[in-house]
């Protein structure tokens, strides 16, 4: 769903990748949450690292409505340096570099647009090195 | 808690059925349940279906279903849990029976998935992900499964013919099954030539866009047993539901399905068994991959071993722990809301001795597995017959 | 005093080459590489557009500073292809930096120069001292129409500048704009590529502007070409830069630094930012630097900096220049690269 509330409300974890750590037992919440699996409500403002690496990896082939140009992209859960996983494309990857263990970075780039006059939806893919 | 026995069965064929209405598909199997339990009447009915709303604009199941059935003014409950709607709706009917809510319950599962475009389909499938954090990246379900593969591959050295064995397998028994999307051999190289889907899955890895509903009718065990004629009893042995994380990145191994170990835990202590003694299974293989570590999941292989499982034939209808005798979702076909609700077909259908060229010997004990999502929730039942 | 604090770079990884757009149109390939003196230039991934170079290049340049996005009170960016026609580029770079809420932000036009003068305000506010720190960017993914001669160099890519008083990296020691109303190239309302005066772009607009700016700017830093180790003009393409140094007594030793062009095209607002950024990677403390931006309609911005000890201790800081230019790019043929510059007629999604 893109719609300049969704845009709006998405915009701290998108663009600044803000994250919760519970104040009791450390774990990360990207998003942030209410609740911490532990029990405890009360949580740390923290900001994920950018640098991580593969751990799973694919190449989308048939895409989903809206990202049929893009097609086939790479896409990968990547292990930040702090131990956080995330989902992300990988960008700017020739598939046959894919492989787990893989060093990225995460970069700012357009992630869908509603039509071609539509709202822009930015967020975060993960780069490899040059 | 009152035994709970399932005492009618139902189901349409699965395929693209473009005459037949949502309302259609679901009153067809439910009159053929009502019939085969030989009941009347029932008094309440539960409908799993996952999105009747993106698939066909229509909402108030429960509602519409009653209504069409002729059996106003029971009742009427729609459950959801994705992929896992039908499951769900089994063990909401089993705990209306089981408490003694209502004595007759008709449970079913429906899913119309072929009056809008794939794309639309591949869109309203992708609800079941995470919305904010799985679908906006462009993730599809395939692709949320061949990062599954990818990394049991990568922890375990599972082999790409392994996955596409699963595939085989499934299709040698869908060719005996009337009711089933795709009856046709395929062979391992076939599946791995086929299109490139979401590395490393190609489209005969993936289960198919599918109409179809299946219907049990359920009562009482001991209003069972007084029925006459009496088919052979089945019983509700265990029932169970768990959940894990919605997004696959957060689970903590992602080579592991844990809310089907959770769920599976729970239903073998509350049968009182072990995995050993469940005879054969039918479980949810909306990809390849998904049966190899739903085996390990419900600990009839140990944690990484699925693949070579299969490769050795363990699963195959003459192997020691048969698996989707049915064909499974890949040949029999996967209107999501219905898969539970057809597992359970499969599994009375076996344990009355009803199977026709399917059907398995000595089968006493059947597990239903059905998952929803990428396995962010588990439905299991365990079924005996008496 | 008021200068540099922070500088960055982007340009996007994929690349085309002359010879690949030369064939399809039945061009030669060769004089247009003798005549624009340009190799090939750099093409925006289909998930790239200003706003993602423009942040990139800003983050960059927050990192060599060194100083938390919160303190940066205004964010300029200078382009002839913001996204939104009507929409702020300058709003998510300041987001993604964390300089919201407080901060000023406007976008920019001005062809060629826009980024040069989002610098300029940057500079000219934090010398008020109505801000601590302000950012001025030029960055583009302009297009030229299939077949004509822009296509060619029409490229991708953006630089950041964060300017402030403290652990200043280059001294802004001078700046001087020059400016005329003439309609060399334009592109009106709603239409999709630009359009150009052929030939009068030439003497008309570039060269008297840059002329116009450097002359002036010498003038006003009571300078001399040689003073300088380094210069940087507009680069639509080799030729007229270098022409355009000779004619004003700069030698090829001087521009070689910040010609950036043969290899990445003309980056537009981003074209002599780029170069600057690019000769900032390289220069030591004292080097003095004379940039001159020139933008179509037509004006052109110069700026002296000299170069401070505070400089090499940045220049590792962050990615180099060269480093997104030269390092492993990523080809690509005619057909790819006009699907990702969306020149493609499709049909219409529901």
């Amino acid at each position: 769903m893109n719609t300049p509330a969704t845009v709006r409300r998405n915009t701290p974890q998108r663009y600044r990748m803000e994250a919760g750590k519970c104040a009791s037992c450390g774990k990360v919440y990207f998003p942030p949450r209410v609740v911490c699996a532990c029990g405890s409500r009360k949580f740390k403002a923290y900001s994920l690292p950018s640098e991580g690496k593969v751990v799973a990896h694919t190449v989308i082939r048939t895409a989903p409505r809206g990202f049929g140009d893009e097609a086939p992209y790479c896409m990968g859960i990547v292990e930040l340096k702090d131990g956080t996983r995330i989902l992300c494309q990988i960008a700017d990857c020739e598939p046959e570099r894919l492989k787990v263990g893989l060093p990225v970075a995460l970069e700012f780039r357009k992630i869908q647009e509603a039509g071609e006059s539509g709202v822009i939806a930015y967020g975060y893919k993960a780069v490899p090195e040059r | 808690m009152r035994d709970v026995a399932i005492i009618g069965i139902g189901m349409t064929d699965f395929g693209e059925l473009w005459n037949d209405s949502l309302r259609d598909l679901f009153v067809k199997a439910a009159l053929e349940a009502i019939a085969d339990a030989g009941v009347d009447h029932v008094d309440s009915l539960v409908a799993g279906c996952m999105t009747p709303g993106l698939f066909t604009g229509q909402e108030h199941l429960g509602s519409l279903l009653a209504d069409y059935l002729g059996q106003g003014p029971i009742p009427g409950t729609r459950v959801e849990s994705a992929c896992a709607s039908g499951g769900l709706a089994l063990r909401v009917g089993f705990m209306e029976v089981a408490s003694g809510m209502s004595d007759v319950v008709l449970v079913g599962g429906v899913e119309k998935m072929t009056d809008v475009s794939g794309a639309q389909a591949t869109y309203a499938l992708a609800t079941a992900a995470d919305q904010d954090y799985e679908a906006f990246h462009g993730a599809t379900f395939p692709g949320l499964y061949a990062l599954i593969a990818s990394a049991h591959m990568h922890k375990y050295g599972t082999k790409r013919e392994d996955l596409a064995q699963v595939a085989v397998k499934n299709h040698d028994n869908g060719l005996l099954n009337p009711h089933a999307q795709y009856r046709m051999k395929i062979t391992v190289d076939q599946v791995i030539q086929s299109v490139k889907v979401a590395d490393p899955l190609n489209i005969l890895d993936c289960s198919p866009i599918t109409d179809g509903a299946a219907c049990a009718v359920l009562c009482p065990l001991e209003m069972a047993r007084k029925m006459r004629p009496r088919k052979p009893v089945v019983k509700i042995a265990a029932s169970a539901h768990a959940t894990d994380t919605i997004a696959l990145h957060q689970r903590e191994d992602l080579t592991f399905l844990k809310s089907t170990w959770e769920a599976a835990q729970k239903a073998y202590k509350m049968a009182g068994i072990k995995a050993s003694d469940v005879d054969f299974a039918e479980v949810h293989d909306c990809f390849t991959i998904a049966e190899i570590c739903v085996l390990e999941a419900l600990g009839v292989v140990k944690r990484g071993q699925g693949g070579k499982a299969t490769r050795d034939g363990l699963t195959a209808r003459d192997g020691k722990f048969p698996v989707n005798p049915s064909g499974g979702l890949k040949s029999k076909g996967h209107p999501v809301g219905a898969t539970g609700v057809a597992q359970i077909h499969e599994i009375v259908s076996q344990l009355r001795g009803e199977a026709g060229a399917r059907q398995l010997k000595n089968v006493k004990r059947g597990l239903a597995q059905n998952m929803g999502g990428s396995g962010g929730s588990a439905i299991v039942h365990i079924l005996e017959v008496l | 005093m008021v200068g540099i604090v922070g500088y960055g770079a982007y340009i996007p990884r994929y690349r085309i080459k002359v010879e690949e757009i030369a064939k399809v149109w039945g061009a030669d390939a060769p004089s247009y590489k003798k005549g624009l003196m340009l190799r090939e230039k750099s093409v925006p991934g289909p998930d790239q557009d200003v706003i993602t170079i423009a942040v990139e290049a800003a983050k960059n340049a927050i990192r060599r500073a060194g100083v938390s996005g919160e303190r940066v009170g205004a964010v300029y960016v200078g382009s002839e292809s913001h996204p939104y026609a009507v929409k702020p580029t300058g709003t998510a770079v300041a987001e993604v930096i964390g300089a919201v809420s407080d901060c000023h932000c406007a976008d920019l036009e001005f062809a060629c120069k826009a980024g040069s003068e989002g610098m300029f305000l940057a500079y000219g506010l934090v010398k008020s001292g109505e801000v601590e720190y302000a950012l001025g960017i030029g960055a583009d993914t302009s297009q030229g129409a299939p077949g004509d001669a822009l296509e060619y160099s029409a490229a991708a890519g953006g630089a950041a500048f964060l300017m402030g008083t403290q652990n200043v990296v280059a001294t802004v020691d001078c700046q001087y704009s020059f400016m005329t109303d003439t309609p060399d190239f334009w592109r009106r309302e709603y239409m999709h590529y630009p359009r150009h005066g052929g030939r009068f772009t030439g003497d008309m607009a570039y060269f008297k502007h840059v002329r116009g700016g450097v002359e002036g700017i010498l003038k006003k830093a009571k300078a001399k070409a040689k003073d300088f180790k380094y210069a940087v003009f507009h680069q639509p393409n080799g030729k007229f830069p270098m022409k355009m140094a000779k004619d004003l007594g700069f030698t090829e030793e001087q521009m070689k630094t910040g010609l950036l062009v043969p290899t990445l095209g003309n980056t537009y607002s981003g074209a002599s930012p780029l170069g600057l950024s690019a000769i900032l990677d390289e220069a030591r403390p004292g080097d003095r630097i004379l940039m001159c931006s020139f933008g179509s309609g037509a004006g052109s911005d110069a700026f002296v900096f000299t170069c401070t000890k505070n400089l090499p201790k940045v220049q590792g800081k962050a990615k180099k220049t060269r480093d997104y230019l030269d390092k492993n790019p990523f080809y690509l043929d005619y057909g790819t690269y006009v699907k990702f510059r969306r020149k493609i007629r499709k049909n219409v999604e529901d």
